[in-house]
């Protein structure tokens, strides 16, 4: 920063943009977007959520850093693809939109009682443990997610669902004693573990420069 | 036609639009020999087909016979219509040239009386009017109404019908050779100038805009076809759903360019094209028809900025920032209605309209790779100035997406790169 020119341009940069370029996946994508609202118009839940896609992307380059981690955008997408096949620029914008949720929840920007991110924890959690879903825990967790009394109602509901899937052998009550799992758990938690490693550092440097 | 005489200091210009035009009369003008070749069975192309060109708002028939004039005065440009080049081989200054000349079955004593149009009952899709409206034209047929020749033609698919002899049965001229053969042509030439022009991007490509599918979904220049007097509908702009006049259009830009999925360039003429085709909307309304014009970003580039502020001064004109996203259509009144959400307070909107024209984006009309011609193009199918392409040279909408403005003085630049190779010819021939 000696150069005072490029001290003067550092201090009008916009610093969220450069956070959303260093910590999302594909953020620097963002910049490429020219407003044109393809992405809004085709996007099936449009009409659901706060801001968007387009204008998430201005209110990253206006430096809204609240707004747009606390917003519930992202966390409604439901990845159809319908604005990636449509963007004239081909920005990826499901995958910015899973980054920046990813990004949110990292550092607890989400909103109180975001179904989708409840959702999608338990699903890594799940996921995370033996490298294959269990089924049987993923569903009873997400059935008990808002209480109990809650839990018994939504199971009761679905034990016809339950029961046609367990004589189909789609699904093994059995799993609820630690269930099946891929050939190495242990090294694909190590492998999870060191890609974490690695997204953090990438943040920390973020932080320092 | 075999009795053609060129050398390799005879320029030849490939495409009879204004590029081609002004091309090969510029070279011709200086003391060149050019030969003009068009694969239609007319000079003029699509500027012919406008109504109106920016930013005069004049109309092209005025040039046309300016340009006409000059070619019947200059003997030094031979014009061949219906000729198709099928193979290009050699180099600057001695290039070899294979064409195609398809019979038109009327020979040079047609006076365009008409009398063999009058005979025939066969009709085929109005080429010149891009079918607006379903519009035919007759089996026997004179392009339109400058066309130059001023010949009739036959088409090839009334040939063996018996309307053919009805047809060389009404000419009274003895203008009609039912037997004319195809031909094909070897021509020596020191230069080249391909001035193959641009084709309207296919709307159907673009399926959330349901050209195929939505009739009151038209393209800029059907609506051009719209506004002539001798047109398809008068000179009125009507629905093709109900024949209603559509007082309430929407323009939409970038259909087709600027689009990764379609035409990744920007086609340059279609924000000054809707901006034009708002003053034909004035034209025929005054204050009760309206004009919405939806777009990215307005680029009317340098003086035509004029333009943009004339339209924003309009009250019947509106603009939305916004690309559309799809249109429907509402089946009780056959009114497209547009969705999208517009950039300036990310409003989401449902827009029922009478009619909706696409901007529809240009692209060049020949593709280089099928053609048995050795030219470097760039990515969008546009010739470059490359020093590979030796005595040939991109004139017009075949090197760039540009205005008419433009592109003659593109064909012109051509002319005077062609006259230097065949001037190098001369030179070393001692010509």
């Amino acid at each position: 920063m000696s150069n005072p020119n490029t001290a003067t341009v550092e201090k009008y940069r916009n610093n969220f943009l450069r956070e959303v370029e260093a910590n999302v996946e594909d953020g620097e994508w963002v910049k490429m977007c020219m407003q044109c609202g393809v992405c809004s118009g085709s996007c099936p839940l449009g009409p659901h959520w706060d801001h968007p896609p387009q204008e998430i992307f201005m209110m990253i380059r206006a430096n809204q850093r609240d707004e747009v981690l606390g917003s519930s955008s992202m966390w409604f997408c439901t990845s159809c693809y319908n604005c990636i096949a449509r963007c004239p620029r081909e920005l990826p914008i499901t995958h910015i939109m899973h980054g920046l949720a990813h990004y949110a929840s990292k550092l607890g920007f989400v909103p109180k009682n975001q179904q989708t991110q409840k959702f999608a924890q338990r699903f890594w959690d799940n996921l995370y443990k033996k490298g294959r879903v269990n089924e049987l825990k993923l569903g009873l967790s997400l059935y008990f997610m808002n209480g109990f009394a809650q839990g018994v109602k939504t199971s009761l509901k679905m034990q016809k669902v339950g029961l046609g899937m367990y004589k189909t052998k789609r699904m093994n009550p059995f799993e609820i004693f630690g269930g099946h799992s891929c050939k190495d758990s242990k090294g694909l938690q190590a492998a999870l573990n060191k890609a974490r490693e690695i997204e953090e550092a990438k943040a920390a440097k973020f932080q320092q420069a | 036609m075999t009795d053609v005489v060129a050398t390799n200091q005879t320029i030849l210009v490939v495409g009879g639009g204004i590029s081609g035009m002004t091309a090969a009369l510029e070279a011709a003008e200086c003391g060149k020999d050019v030969i003009l070749i068009e694969k239609n069975p007319s000079l003029g192309g699509r500027v012919s087909q406008l109504y109106k060109y920016f930013p005069k708002m004049c109309h092209p028939t005025c040039g046309m016979e300016i340009n006409l004039r000059r070619i019947k005065a200059n003997k030094r440009v031979r014009v061949m219509t219906m000729a198709e080049i099928t193979q290009v081989t050699g180099e600057a200054g001695n290039y070899t040239v294979n064409l195609k000349l398809s019979p038109r079955y009327v020979n040079d004593n047609c006076t365009a009386c008409g009398a063999c149009k009058d005979a025939v009952e066969a009709e085929f899709d109005d080429e010149y009017n891009y079918g607006v409206m379903d519009s035919k034209r007759k089996g026997a047929y004179l392009p339109f109404f400058m066309a130059y020749p001023q010949h009739y033609v036959i088409d090839q698919r009334l040939i063996g019908t018996a309307d053919a002899d009805k047809a060389k049965a009404a000419c009274q001229y003895e203008a009609i050779e039912l037997d004319m053969p195809e031909q094909d042509l070897t021509l020596n030439v020191g230069a080249i100038v391909w001035a193959t022009g641009w084709k309207p991007y296919d709307a159907n490509k673009i399926q959330p805009y349901g050209y195929d599918r939505i009739p009151n979904v038209i393209t800029s220049v059907e609506l051009e076809r719209m506004m002539d007097q001798m047109g398809p509908t008068g000179g009125k702009i009507l629905r093709p759903s109900d024949g209603k006049e559509a007082k309430d259009i929407a323009f939409i830009q970038c259909a087709g360019s600027r689009d990764r999925n379609y035409l990744k360039h920007c086609s340059r003429i279609c924000c000054t094209a809707s901006l034009k085709q708002t003053t034909y909307v004035r034209e025929q309304y005054g204050d009760d028809g309206k004009s919405t014009i939806y777009y990215i970003d307005i680029r009317a580039i340098d003086r035509f900025e004029d333009l943009y502020h004339k339209a924003k001064a309009d009250e019947t004109v509106h603009f939305i920032k916004s690309k559309v996203a799809s249109i429907t259509q509402d089946k009780a009144t056959g009114n497209p209605i547009l969705h999208g959400v517009d950039t300036e307070g990310y409003n989401r909107y449902s827009n029922p309209h009478d009619l909706v024209v696409l901007a529809i984006g240009m692209e060049p009309s020949v593709d280089f790779s099928q053609l048995d011609v050795n030219m470097t193009v760039n990515e969008h199918g546009f010739i470059e100035n490359d020093p590979s392409n030796g005595g040939m040279f991109g004139a017009g909408v075949a090197t760039d997406a540009l205005d008419v403005n433009r592109a003659v003085q593109s064909a012109t630049a051509s002319a005077l790169r062609a006259i230097q190779v065949v001037n190098q010819v001369a030179a070393t021939q001692g010509g």
